[in-house]
């Protein structure tokens, strides 16, 4: 399988996890080390940054997880933007998962305010991959002022409902000159496999390894699936056929 | 404002709409895959619903793990002050009791937050009585201002303010504001609380729309079960949650029901609600909005506690003490009520640990509130 790249840095895995809703943080680091994955996002306000001995953190300190803070919690550009200056210090890392969500029911991204701290971060050297609605012209304007990828969300975060948003993030793949990562809505495998043979550069799973009944096991088939996915969309999908072939040809003088 | 919609209605068409509905209410509502209504909240809360609760129990179990995963929130309150201006029946901390006032000093605040820092607290809730010179807004401010130091998250419940008063404290540090109705019925409203400014039925109804206005992170909604008909005043809370999600839809909700207990001079509730009733509600409460925070409180007892968190709760209090100086300071002062349960939070993480779920004790950081550090740096210029 090809490598996924990020602002210069590779990843073997395409399986991007979360952090949350887990029964123990024992049993996340067990997850996430079953899931493979390389990318593993946290949020912010959970973590005690100033403590050395943060029961997160010390679950995530092995070498193949690398740290995608996140915002989650902020309102707006402003907000987004401090929190992530500090904590771009206290954890020694400027990639960033720009969450802005002013809706705390729903958690729907503020695609205004995401635009302009986005363009900021950038500006002050983060790595940022923002969370977004499944638009492709916003797409395109993050792209433009400079993000490391792009992260669409297939339905309401959490919902399980998978790709509610094909058709936009199809487009999305079609457009983007940065990865595409799936964030939010992905329920089941199967999900998983949809969106990485669709062309998605990676995809992000939370809920749905930290809520099943075996957390450890739901993440193995997480990684199977988007690994699957992956390799169908390398070895190129047979066409799925909507209409018979005919078999009198309507070309076939031209042969004569 | 809220008013002009509790207005238009009727406490008594509402109670008669909720206990006649049938099993084919709440067989509709159960069973409905798009978003529930209040007419499925009032069959959900129903003698008739009572028959479905195992059911319920299911559902709201289901959708609880599905958004808030496997975890319980930790918090814990200090009680800063027991002066107090009002007259309310049924609280210890009344104006015509006569118990030993108290109100924390600067030195003594710092005293209870060390020792609630040490049972593991990132969560506060400050709780005072209303006695607008001693505990007003300043005193209010400076409180905060010494607890963000120790605490992420800082939660109020103390009595209602002024939009213009919850921006400063806002702008402080300030996070989440419990502000319980009591009752939602404006008689028996009148009738609890004689006197002071909690006499004021409508100021404390449009409280929420105050600070919803004032863009608050987050507000508790309740009433105090007992003064009157539960399910009644249950609705009238589902309304108002309601309402307020679409208006101020920046803003996070919480819902507590806390029961009377007992405390010294006050009155025996009117209406008893009893533990399967409890179920039923908090149950309801999730089945109805999917995304509303849960809290459960040392009110109930070890055994209830104990069974109920999985069924819909989202945060506890745990080892609390309910009287200023409580943890250090003081531990002998006069209570507001008699907590039921009084294990130690550890005692409860170990027991919420071994059914699965993990204690949260920090979902919050002042980094994600800028204005904290702007305020600190105005004034030390």
């Amino acid at each position: 399988m090809d490598k996924l790249i990020i602002a210069g840095k590779e990843f073997n895995s395409r399986l991007f996890t979360g952090t949350g809703k887990f029964s123990s943080s024992q049993m996340m680091e067990d997850s996430l080390l079953a899931s493979g994955s390389e990318l593993v996002t946290v949020a912010l306000k959970r973590v005690d940054m100033n403590n050395n001995d943060d029961d997160i953190l010390k679950h995530l300190a092995h070498s193949q997880f690398n740290l995608l803070p996140n915002t989650s919690g902020v309102r707006n550009a402003k907000e987004a933007i401090f929190a992530a200056q500090l904590a771009r210090e206290a954890l020694e890392t400027n990639w960033l998962k720009l969450e802005i969500h002013p809706d705390p029911k729903y958690l729907l991204p503020d695609p205004i305010e995401t635009l302009k701290a986005a363009e900021e971060l950038v500006k002050l050297g983060f790595i940022v991959l923002p969370y977004i609605h499944a638009d492709p012209v916003l797409c395109k304007h993050l792209e433009e002022v400079g993000v490391a990828a792009v992260m669409p969300l297939g339905s309401p975060i959490g919902s399980n409902s998978g790709l509610q948003t094909k058709r936009f993030l199809e487009i999305i793949i079609d457009q983007s000159n940065v990865p595409v990562v799936i964030d939010a809505g992905i329920g089941a495998p199967s999900h998983a496999a949809e969106a990485m043979e669709m062309g998605a550069d990676a995809i992000l799973v939370n809920t749905a390894i930290a809520v099943s009944q075996n957390p450890v096991l739901m993440a193995r088939a997480f990684k199977m699936a988007t690994e699957a996915g992956r390799m169908a969309y390398e070895a190129k999908l047979a066409k799925v056929k909507k209409t018979a072939e005919a078999s009198s040809p309507l070309t076939s003088f031209l042969q004569d | 404002m809220f008013t002009k919609l509790f207005d238009k209605y009727n406490w008594e068409e509402v109670k008669q709409s909720i206990y006649s509905k049938t099993k084919t209410d709440v067989e509709h509502a159960l069973n409905k895959t798009s978003k529930r209504d209040l007419e499925d909240f009032k069959a959900l809360i129903s003698p008739a619903g009572s028959n479905y609760i195992e059911q319920m129990a299911q559902l709201s179990h289901q959708l609880t793990q599905k958004r808030f995963g496997k975890t319980i929130q930790f918090y814990t309150p200090l009680y800063l002050s027991n002066e107090c201006q009002n007259i309310c029946t049924y609280c210890g901390f009344s104006f015509d009791n006569k118990i030993k006032r108290k109100t924390l000093t600067d030195s003594e605040i710092l005293v209870e937050a060390e020792a609630i820092k040490t049972l593991g607290y990132d969560h506060i809730l400050l709780v005072t009585g209303e006695a607008e010179k001693t505990v007003g807004v300043p005193y209010l401010k400076n409180a905060i201002r010494l607890l963000r130091n120790y605490f992420s998250h800082i939660s109020m419940e103390v009595q209602p303010l002024d939009q213009n008063e919850y921006e400063e404290l806002i702008a402080e540090g300030l996070n989440t504001v419990l502000v319980y109705q009591e009752t939602y019925h404006k008689d028996d409203y009148k009738l609890h609380h004689p006197k002071g400014k909690k006499s004021n039925f409508n100021y404390r109804l449009e409280t929420p729309d105050r600070l919803g206005n004032a863009e608050i992170y987050k507000i508790g909604l309740g009433t105090l079960i007992g003064l009157e008909d539960w399910r009644t005043d249950s609705f009238f809370t589902a309304l108002h949650l309601n309402y307020l999600e679409k208006k101020h839809w920046k803003t996070k909700y919480s819902i507590s029901f806390p029961r009377m207990r007992p405390a010294e001079g006050i009155i025996e509730p009117k209406v008893i609600m009893y533990d399967k009733e409890m179920v039923q509600l908090i149950c309801a409460y999730r089945i109805f909005n999917e995304e509303v925070e849960l809290s459960l409180s040392t009110r109930e007892n070890e055994k209830f506690r104990d069974n109920v968190f999985k069924l819909g709760i989202t945060s506890m209090s745990a080892g609390s003490k309910t009287n200023p100086g409580g943890y250090a300071v003081d531990p002998e002062s006069l209570e507001q009520f008699e907590i039921s349960d009084e294990r130690s939070p550890q005692q409860i993480e170990q027991l919420i640990k071994k059914q699965g779920y993990e204690v949260i004790w920090k979902d919050w950081d002042k980094i994600l509130t800028p204005s904290i550090y702007e305020t600190a740096a105005t004034k030390k210029m």
